[in-house]
């Protein structure tokens, strides 16, 4: 009888412990830090998607949208830590230094930090995709499908992840055809559909039969609609913004890192870390293929997807020239991340100077 | 019957009394629309107005947000007292930070006891020179000067973009767009450890103390009613016109840049893309809400501090879409032109006569 007693009351000790584990794990609040609104059907969509996975994921999350990168990040950030968050999600680069500073103050709440660098404290860890693989497959999509062989790129402001975007297409698309030429259009923005509409107009006036982009709304792909050229969406499948226009759309996939990663806070295993993810991994997808592609570059860009995916093909395989012609990445080597997280020179065949 | 009539001269009571109202049809119209939204309105106000400001860092955080705002303010009073429409207060906050910032770059590996001042120095005169612009076109090319301080406030954007994203980029910052963090010695400091609340607010009030010395005690401050009445009169009385013009620019180019040095080197610390989320837009409505008197401007910029604050809680607590934040901006400057139409007219209670 006294040990029955004692069996019982051990176990259900036990049973108690694993159900507040269990309560404690599914607990675990979340918030998201975005820079637009909800509603871009880009960057802040893509992130906001991810959220609702979490949401799925069993989990409550909260989000604020429209936070300058101003002194008002740090409040915001502040407030969320102060109001029982437990990993807390910045999906900007400039909220950089805010994050780092509250993160300091805030030893027992996750900050995970968007194409970021900096990780001054133990619970900061950054994050970033590598977008650069999926425009690849853009620039052999490109490459193929233009008449003028003249590419048009609407690009936002020259740092490493842009230049490092434009080169990978430019690289990809001369692969297939020797004679193309990238013609950029800054338009110092991010999300400005005027300003984007315009840019793509001057490069459809110069002769480009095939838009890119590196900025977020959908006023590129109804742009290249309305003229009758190719064009690709950028961070959301935008084809239904441009039926015709759009080939295919490279997708920032957040869910599964997110989900992942406020698992790791409710086990008890989140570590501070770098994560760059590519194709392989899943945080960068590509969209469906138009069916005006022809099937045998459909069939490549397959198998170049998957190539990417396993690492049997690196977007920057030298060998690499700049524009001068000097060697950026010698024959038979790639590009280390070191080179890439710095990349600040065109490669040949990109027209212009990067503004400086 | 009701018969509208209209004032005499305008009433001084309602003058004072109308933001008062404008305040309260918005709240009035808020809890409407967060009724409509299906939020509960009363819950709403109260995440909106009073949780973010219920503890000492809120009301801290409501202190910081005021600052710039009540500087720019006050700045812009000068110029809309007399008849000039200087609507490029963001501009030169741009450009202030600008130069301040550069001067506190100069100085990043340096520690003094000097620096501060010269930074402070130097973005005040940064936002003269650049308020300065619009004023020398009025006044000798008779250029509009409300499409002149505006257009400048997006060169004065693209300007910050070319030197954070090129030669003022941080050497070790991968070519990311900001500049290196300033040395403690060109940060204002702290006036509590723990909140972001800093030196910038005695700025501001002494901004609110020497307006309205100037405004009620002085010649000039009396020159500056008359060419707001009118300016024929003004001529008349043989006031030199155009030195009031450049005069009241430069005092608020100079306060617009201040409110710059206090952002850049208060709670941001370096010079990025985005250092002022509108401040200088959003005076505007201040301005007018304080209806230009310095006491006014205080308790207006308060107000409108909290929208901000109020939204971002909202949409933590309640899911409330930030951005109604500036739907509320927006309300107290509709309902506050609106309830001016008292200032001129007034209602008249008349017995029908048989």
């Amino acid at each position: 009888m006294h040990k029955f007693l004692i069996r019982s009351f051990v176990s259900s000790l036990v049973l108690l412990f694993t159900l507040t584990v269990a309560a404690v794990a599914k607990d675990v609040k979340a918030a998201f830090v975005y820079i637009g609104p909800t509603g871009d059907h880009g960057w802040t969509y893509q992130h906001d998607v991810g959220r609702k996975a979490v949401e799925a994921a069993g989990f409550k999350t909260t989000y604020v949208e429209g936070v300058p990168e101003s002194a008002d990040a740090e409040r915001v950030l502040r407030q969320l830590a102060n109001s029982g968050h437990d990993i807390i999600f910045t999906t900007s680069f400039g909220y950089m230094n805010p994050t780092n500073k509250v993160a300091k103050e805030f030893p027992n709440v996750k900050f995970e930090h968007a194409t970021g660098y900096k990780r001054e404290h133990p619970n900061v860890a950054t994050y970033a995709a590598r977008f650069y693989e999926g425009r690849t497959i853009l620039g052999t999509i490109a490459g193929t499908m233009t008449k003028s062989n003249v590419i048009g790129y609407v690009a936002s402001f020259p740092i490493p992840e842009v230049i490092r975007g434009i080169n990978s297409f430019t690289l990809a698309a001369q692969k297939v055809n020797p004679n193309i030429k990238t013609k950029i259009v800054w338009a110092f923005t991010w999300y400005d559909p005027g300003k984007e509409a315009e840019a793509a107009k001057a490069l459809i006036d110069q002769g480009a039969d095939v838009i890119a982009q590196h900025t977020d709304s959908t006023a590129i792909v109804q742009m290249a609609e309305k003229a009758g050229v190719y064009a690709f969406g950028q961070a959301s499948d935008m084809d239904k913004f441009a039926p015709k226009a759009v080939l295919t759309s490279v997708e920032n996939n957040w869910g599964p890192y997110y989900v992942d990663r406020v698992k790791a806070v409710a086990n008890g295993t989140w570590n501070q870390k770098d994560t760059w993810h590519g194709i392989g991994d899943g945080m960068v997808v590509i969209s469906g293929l138009d069916s005006q592609m022809p099937s045998d570059l459909q069939a490549k860009v397959k198998k170049l997807q998957a190539d990417l995916a396993s690492g049997k093909v690196h977007s920057f395989t030298g060998p690499i020239y700049d524009q001068k012609g000097n060697l950026m990445v010698a024959e038979g080597k790639t590009a280390d991340d070191g080179m890439l997280a710095g990349m600040m020179t065109y490669v040949k065949g990109v027209e212009g100077d990067i503004p400086k | 019957m009701i018969k509208i009539v209209k004032r005499d001269q305008p009433s001084k009571a309602i003058f004072f009394f109308t933001p008062v109202l404008a305040i309260f049809l918005t709240l009035i119209a808020g809890g409407i629309i967060f009724y409509i939204l299906g939020f509960k309105p009363f819950e709403a106000l109260k995440f909106f107005f009073i949780v973010p400001i219920a503890d000492k860092y809120g009301f801290s955080e409501l202190l910081l947000k005021a600052t710039p705002l009540c500087l720019i303010a006050i700045g812009l009073s000068f110029c809309f007292k007399s008849n000039n429409w200087n609507i490029g207060a963001e501009g030169q906050l741009t450009f202030g930070a600008i130069v301040s910032g550069g001067v506190a770059l100069l100085f990043y590996d340096q520690e003094g006891f000097y620096i501060l001042p010269i930074v402070i120095l130097a973005g005040a005169i940064g936002g003269m020179i650049y308020a300065s612009i619009p004023a020398i076109l009025k006044t000798y090319f008779n250029t509009n000067e409300i499409l002149v301080s505006l257009m400048l406030v997006y060169v004065s954007k693209l300007i910050l973009d070319y030197l954070v994203v090129g030669p003022w980029s941080n050497p070790e910052g991968f070519n990311f767009p900001e500049t290196r963090q300033f040395s403690d010695s060109a940060r204002l400091p702290l006036l509590f450890e723990g909140l972001r609340i800093h030196a910038g607010i005695f700025l501001a009030l002494a901004a609110v103390i020497i307006s309205w010395f100037v405004f009620y005690k002085t010649y000039l401050g009396f020159q500056m009613k008359v060419s707001g009445f009118s300016l024929k009169t003004a001529k008349y009385a043989g006031y030199k016109g155009k030195k009031m013009i450049i005069l009241v620019f430069l005092i608020s180019g100079g306060c617009a840049g201040l409110a710059g040095v206090g952002e850049i080197t208060g709670p941001i610390g370096q010079l990025h893309r985005e250092v002022s989320p509108d401040y200088g837009f959003t005076a505007i409505i201040v301005a007018f809400l304080g209806r230009l008197h310095p006491v006014g401007i205080i308790f207006a910029s308060l107000v409108v501090a909290i929208t901000y604050l109020g939204a971002e809680t909202a949409q933590i607590f309640m899911q409330i879409p930030k951005y109604t934040g500036q739907v509320f901006q927006g309300m107290i400057l509709f309902f506050l032109l609106a309830s001016d139409y008292l200032l001129f007219f007034k209602f008249k209670f008349i017995g029908t006569k048989k």
